[in-house]
């Protein structure tokens, strides 16, 4: 029972971080209709912007609140201008081409990000700066609440709150829930669909940004292809909880989160990567539109 | 009799080039152009579901595991035939290959096709990893390790009259069917589906079938990969493969049969052309610039070198203008 | 009664909350010419999408030669010899003109995979046939010099009229056409209700045409059904609908609503 409300803790954990750019998917699905497979290495790339800042700043040994909030500003910046650049040069000329194409191009700039990585970072393994200190806040019996699980979960509904408040109160957020339902008549009340999706991207990789200095904090090994699994994963999560619907996202990633931690915790960690795939191939087969999401009917 | 001519022919020109291969270039690059031919299978197969039946399907590289481990394990054990005849067992393990391959198709092709385009795309890619995982939980056939010691054909010479033979094969087969009402079936598919139904073609019907006749080739392309380089690992069959085999078919035109083999040619050779920049530079700039031209397809020529066209009608084209 | 080809049993459908159709009942008699009017938005269309099955309705059944067409598939009613054309037409745009018909005759197709790979015999006498067959078809609009281009190249009304080729294509025994003349002027209106007199004597077909104007189908319609917000509320001879207090009603009453 201990054991697995310790297993519990951790899947919450492992799923928040999941949620975190699972968002980022379910953004750019929901306003463009676009797998975004640049994701998971704009991710990457936030992780790696992080490591230079900090030795660059001298603040990679400095572990402390302060260290981890100017990491996670840093990469959120880098992430957002670079998931702008994207968006501006690969994206938006593709805006009315075949979806085909807009998936090949995104599986392209997935590529180029991470070849690049390798020729630009070095393809080994680099040790993440030590942001916090990973000890026990408090325990219970043999449940163990420890420092790294607490800020996980505390950034990470931090920055879904704030994500909440940005949809759902701001002016912004409804031209973006406005474009997402009808970008054509959205235009025509006066919203400049380009700027909105661009934001989106800002928006999308910024969480992605968090999510990066996280991981980076609690597994302190990034490398170029750091993004592939960890993408994939919350981009089940997304089809998960009906890619498009923000909560949809945040659900699907706690539900992978959770039942990878079970799996691995009580079956066996080989079939840890093959449980992303099963679930996602059984949720597609049954409930295309995932556990929250619309499935469209064709007019005819 | 008659149908078996240009077939012949065709094989004929393929083993006569390969006779002056044989002689004119070294070990090397001879074995890229046995690459190539694998792709060349690769992508005139994929062209059928991604191209001409409209449909996105991201796993191709789990089909060619599946005729890859087939025919690998088979040829280093099951060895049945004289060395003399030693092509006809490899002939056999291929196709069985292939068979084992469409059979694959036919089970993930069943559920997944009634979905559409992305979802699609993602559930293909999904079962393409499974099979992958499930390869390397499987001790028998090596895990992780993979098999080795796959037996080839000795030669290149026989190498490529065999992978010449199945690509006729290939190419005949597809582009008969695409001149038949099942391949206008396949088409309506791509055009409309709705419409389709309407006019009495079962639409699901129509893509399992294009699936599993790719899956078939696939599986084939697989075995000579694994005759080729007489070794096998599941890492050989990745997600990368996949999108490979994708880019191939959209480079050359969706829906082109010789644009698919342009395309599988240029895939390959470039990044071995490739090659003096690295050594100029010190780092390995290949995968950089293959990934950044096909964004910039995408972009600048978004239908491919051919669009739906094969080079016959774009030679045509070019004659009657400059007539 | 066995001279009723296709019966609409109390078929109803709700898309959510809305009911789009409800409880329409009609018959359609064997080598009738049948329209199903109504003003926009009555639910002609959904009709159409229920008798070829792209929806099945939520309750009630739709019956060919009193077989039930209930949980068929559209292509199996297509096989049954239901066939249709579409408001927003839908051809198979980048093919050609051709291979548009001969693709709605591949349910007659005899030669298989073998056939087709060895290119026997049989499979080159049956697309011959096939192709003469479609030949033959697309003369009735003068479309046969048009054949080997693509289909979106035709002009709007001759790819209205390739849709009615394509489905004749399938040897209907009933065909739908969902507003065959909309877009086009008035001659051409009256030329083409002209032909689908003529390919209904010709091949001894069922017609049943939705039009939501309704002087267009007076002329040449001899059972008219109208619909409005999805209920049927006048059925008869032309004269008896011209007259009809309630469709008066419902025609007038939209323009009122706007």
């Amino acid at each position: 029972m201990q054991d697995f409300v310790q297993h519990l803790i951790n899947g919450v954990s492992l799923g928040s971080i999941y949620a975190l750019i699972a968002l980022g998917y379910t953004m750019v699905y929901g306003i463009l209709k676009m797998i975004n497979f640049a994701h998971s290495d704009v991710y990457m790339v936030g992780a790696f912007a992080a490591y230079y800042f900090a030795r660059w700043i001298g603040i990679e040994n400095d572990p402390g609140l302060s260290t981890l909030l100017t990491l996670i500003v840093v990469s959120m910046i880098c992430c957002s201008l670079l998931g702008l650049v994207i968006e501006r040069l690969a994206y938006r000329p593709l805006r009315n081409s075949p979806k085909l194409n807009v998936l090949i191009t995104a599986i392209g700039v997935s590529l180029f990000l991470e070849y690049s990585g390798q020729v630009v970072f070095g393809a080994d393994p680099k040790v993440f700066p030590e942001v916090m200190k990973d000890f026990v806040i408090f325990s219970i019996g043999n449940v163990e609440v420890r420092s790294f699980d607490v800020t996980v979960l505390v950034v990470g509904l931090l920055a879904m709150l704030a994500l909440q408040f940005l949809l759902f109160k701001t002016k912004i957020g409804r031209a973006m829930r406005a474009v997402s339902a009808n970008p054509m008549v959205a235009s025509l009340m006066g919203v400049n669909p380009d700027r909105i999706i661009a934001f989106t991207f800002v928006v999308g990789s910024s969480l992605a940004g968090v999510g990066s200095v996280l991981v980076g904090m609690k597994y302190p090994k990034i490398d170029p292809l750091m993004g592939m699994m960890i993408g994939l994963k919350a981009f089940v999560a997304a089809v998960l909880g009906g890619i498009g619907n923000v909560g949809g996202a945040v659900l699907g990633a706690m539900i992978m989160g959770l039942s990878e931690e079970m799996v691995v915790a009580y079956l066996s960690s080989t079939y840890r990567d093959a449980l992303a795939f099963g679930i996602l191939i059984v949720i597609l087969i049954f409930k295309p539109a995932g556990l929250l999401g619309k499935y469209s009917v064709e007019k005819v | 009799m008659k149908a078996f001519k240009n077939p012949a022919l065709a094989l004929l020109g393929l083993c006569l080039l390969g006779v002056a291969l044989n002689f004119s270039v070294n070990a090397y690059i001879q074995l890229i152009l046995l690459f190539a031919g694998v792709n060349c299978l690769l992508s005139m197969s994929l062209n059928l579901v991604n191209g001409y039946t409209g449909q996105f399907s991201l796993g191709h590289a789990g089909f060619m595991a599946i005729g890859a481990y087939f025919s690998a394990y088979a040829s280093t054990r099951w060895s049945f035939a004289p060395s003399s005849l030693l092509v006809v067992q490899y002939f056999v393990f291929t196709l069985g290959a292939g068979l084992v391959a469409a059979v694959a198709g036919f089970l993930v092709g069943l559920p997944s096709l009634r979905l559409k385009g992305d979802y699609l795309a993602i559930v293909t890619l999904g079962f393409g990893e499974i099979i992958r995982v499930a390869l390397l939980n499987m001790d028998f056939v090596g895990g992780p390790r993979g098999l080795s010691g796959i037996p080839g054909f000795g030669s290149f010479l026989w190498s490529f009259a065999f992978a010449s033979l199945w690509i006729v094969i290939c190419f005949f087969t597809i582009w008969r069917v695409m001149h038949s009402s099942h391949g206008r079936g396949f088409l309506s598919v791509r055009e409309d589906e709705i419409a389709a139904e309407a006019m009495g073609i079962n639409t699901t019907r129509m893509k399992v079938k294009a699936f599993v006749l790719s899956s078939f080739f696939a599986g084939v392309a697989g075995a000579l990969f694994a005759h080729f380089t007489n070794f096998i690992n599941p890492s050989s069959f990745t997600f990368l493969q996949s999108v490979n085999a994708v880019i191939m078919v959209v480079l050359g035109g969706m829906g082109s049969m010789t644009g698919s083999i342009v395309a599988a040619i240029i895939i390959t050779v470039l990044p071995e052309a490739l090659r003096p920049l690295q050594e100029l530079t010190g780092v390995d700039l290949r995968m950089v610039i293959y990934s950044l031209s096909l964004v910039l397809m995408m972009i600048l020529r978004p239908k491919g070198l051919f669009g739906d066209m094969e080079l016959s009608d774009v030679w045509r084209k070019y004659v009657r203008r400059s007539a | 009664m066995s001279d009723v080809l296709l019966e609409a049993r109390k078929i109803t459908m709700r898309f959510g909350g809305l009911k789009a159709v409800d409880s329409l009942e009609f018959q359609i008699k064997k080598g009738q010419l049948a329209g199903l009017i109504g003003p926009n938005g009555a639910g002609k269309t959904t009709v159409f999408n229920m008798l070829t099955g792209v929806y099945q309705p939520t309750s009630g059944e739709v019956l060919l030669e009193e077989q039930s067409l209930q949980g068929l598939a559209p292509y199996e009613i297509s096989h049954r010899g239901v066939t249709r054309t579409f408001q927003n037409i839908r051809l198979f745009k980048n093919l050609t003109v051709l291979d548009n018909v001969l693709i709605a005759g591949h349910q007659h197709v005899k030669y298989g995979l073998f056939d087709t790979l060895l290119q026997t015999e049989n499979f080159r006498t049956d697309e011959k046939r096939l192709q003469e067959k479609a030949i033959d078809l697309l003369k009735i609009f003068h479309l046969e010099d048009k054949a080997h281009k693509p289909a979106t190249s035709l002009p709007y009304g001759e790819q209205r009229k390739l849709e009615i080729v394509r489905a004749l294509a399938t040897d209907p025994k009933i065909i739908l056409l969902d507003e065959p003349a909309a877009g086009m002027n008035h001659s051409e209106t009256h030329h083409l209700m002209e032909t689908i007199a003529k390919i209904r004597e010709e091949f001894k077909l069922t017609v049943l045409l939705i039009e939501h104007d309704m002087k267009l189908v007076m002329g040449i319609c001899e059972n008219i059904i109208v619909l409005d917000h999805g209920v049927k509320i006048e059925e008869g001879a032309p004269a008896k609908v011209q007259n009809s207090a309630k469709v008066i009603e419902a025609y007038l009453g939209v323009e009122e609503k706007e």
